[in-house]
């Protein structure tokens, strides 16, 4: 397998399947692991940051779940393909940058990536598309098991997980949820529902994650304390919580329905039309069109259109999949010609 | 229009920068943007809210934690609160006292009860001979420390009277 490969398919928190996906777009568990004794990433030397590498490649290479995953040194990677993982949401924005003895480890359909050398030796993720981040924890707890028969983390009885920023230390766990949520933002109910996720000590955050703005009404909602609860406390905690937003959204959805339906109607069908015939259009904007477009499908509005190919659009249209698309690397003003394009092309065939 | 910064490139991003109340535009060409974005995460980044919190464990620390070194790694305390990051997992033994005030602060709790994993560090010779485990009784009596130095006396006498209760308790069993 090659990364080219994943080109040819929909990126997994994007495939608009699995329960609730009218909202929730994807799942997410995060373990953050270290290896005991070796310095963390930061601060050891380019043979002890060597060593973490080719041991955690041993295991890897060992282990059942990981069988057939692409094995990738970021040093050895383009910009383009680094820009190309963050897209797919496979790698953060910081593992892209000093890229020495960093890399990422990733099964064919995307579900699982662990990348090694980032903040923690590792950072193991599972992503599935739709409303189910049990299921998810099961695959991270089945593959963290697996690694850790292997490899000795690093551990306190005390304090858990022994993690490089104390933000971490525990469980080292981080349960995401990404989700769209375009009527509490256009009701301007957003910010009270930001204000009461992070009373009960979550954080909302835009969607290529931390200190990111959101677009595209697209919120990350995820725990933030880490130490002091069990793993399934914390995700039983996130998904009662995430519960009462859909509802939310839910509700904002049928209040606009019900009130606003002209507004409404316009703001989709404008969104749909200048989708439809932009000849120029950056990635921002297409975004937040895409945004209101998905909303006009998901509340039945646009009948000629499915989810799959707005969920396709989205991931094509961001500046490395273009770029990769078109086999060159093109300048920002080039891309908002080809992104048009593509759309266009895509559309009119509906 | 032209960069700003390198007046060669074609500017492509906008930038409206508002210090002091003093609103300034700039002009940027694809690179000078991502270099200049980079620069601006490296200012507001989470180390520096840590290293806030992270003087704060200093002080609860009370002992000069802040010149010790950790003996696997060689960070300091004056490093990690530089940086806002340990340096191996054997830091948190060599400032244990201090980043116990610390990750309460942060984390609310100071016990793991999730998962471990399946295959157990061992102790190395260099790290300190492990501590005999607490009492109840003596962790609640240090928690009672902290609190009344944080000035948080709600907690302080939530924690006293479960002292009370406690000793009153083991009094009773003695």
């Amino acid at each position: 397998m090659k990364i080219d490969d994943l080109l040819e398919q929909p990126s997994e928190w994007l495939k608009g399947t699995g329960p609730q996906s009218e909202i929730v777009l994807s799942s997410r568990i995060r373990l953050a692991r270290n290896l005991d004794h070796y310095p963390f990433s930061h601060w050891a030397d380019k043979k002890q940051e060597e060593e973490v590498l080719e041991k955690v490649k041993k295991t890897f290479l060992t282990s059942p779940y990981l069988k057939g995953a692409l094995f990738l040194k970021l040093g050895d990677l383009t910009s383009t393909d680094k820009q190309f993982l963050i897209e797919r949401h496979l790698i953060s924005r910081e593992h892209a940058v000093n890229v020495d003895h960093k890399a990422v480890c990733m099964t064919p359909n995307e579900m699982i990536s662990i990348m090694v050398n980032e903040e923690d030796h590792l950072r193991i993720q599972v992503l599935q598309s739709g409303f189910d981040l049990m299921e998810v924890w099961r695959v991270a707890d089945t593959i963290d098991d697996s690694l850790s028969e292997h490899l000795t983390y690093a551990f306190s009885t005390n304090w858990g997980y022994l993690t490089c920023c104390p933000t971490n230390t525990g469980t080292g766990l981080r349960a995401s949820v990404m989700l769209h949520l375009p009527a509490l933002v256009m009701t301007k109910q957003i910010n009270k529902v930001i204000q009461m996720i992070t009373k009960l000590h979550l954080t909302a955050r835009g969607f290529y994650g931390e200190g990111t703005q959101a677009s595209g009404n697209l919120f990350q909602i995820s725990n933030q304390v880490t130490l002091g609860h069990t793993e399934i406390e914390i995700i039983d905690n996130i998904e009662r919580i995430i519960r009462q937003v859909i509802e939310y959204e839910q509700g904002a959805r049928k209040t606009l329905m019900t009130q606003e339906k002209a507004e409404l109607q316009d703001r989709i069908f404008r969104a749909y039309g200048t989708l439809k015939n932009a000849h120029i259009i950056t990635s921002n904007e297409t975004i937040d069109l895409i945004s209101m477009v998905r909303l006009g499908v998901d509340m039945g509005l646009i009948k000629d259109l499915n989810r799959e190919l707005l969920n396709e659009l989205f991931i094509v249209t961001q500046p490395a999949h273009l770029q990769k698309l078109e086999g060159k690397t093109l300048s920002a003003s080039q891309r908002d010609l080809k992104r048009a394009t593509i759309i266009r092309g895509k559309l009119s065939k509906q | 229009m032209v960069c700003d910064v390198c007046k060669t490139n074609q500017a492509t991003v906008h930038l409206t920068e508002i210090i002091d109340e003093e609103m300034t535009e700039l002009h940027l060409c694809e690179e000078c943007a991502r270099k200049k974005s980079a620069s601006m995460e490296q200012h507001f980044g989470l180390s520096d809210l840590l290293a806030g919190l992270a003087d704060l464990g200093s002080q609860l620390g009370q002992e000069a934690d802040t010149k010790i070194a950790c003996l696997n790694c060689g960070l300091t305390y004056d490093d990690f609160k530089r940086i806002g990051r340990l340096g191996c997992s054997e830091c948190y033994q060599a400032f244990r006292k201090s980043l116990t005030g610390l990750l309460k602060r942060i984390q609310g709790s100071g016990q793991h009860v999730g998962k471990s994993p399946k295959k157990m560090p061992v102790q190395t010779p260099s790290a300190p001979p492990k501590e005999k485990p607490k009492s109840e009784l003596q962790e609640l009596r240090e928690e009672l420390k902290i609190a009344v130095q944080e000035e948080a006396f709600e907690e302080a006498a939530r924690l006293r009277d479960k002292i009370h209760e406690l000793e009153k308790k083991s009094g009773k069993q003695a």
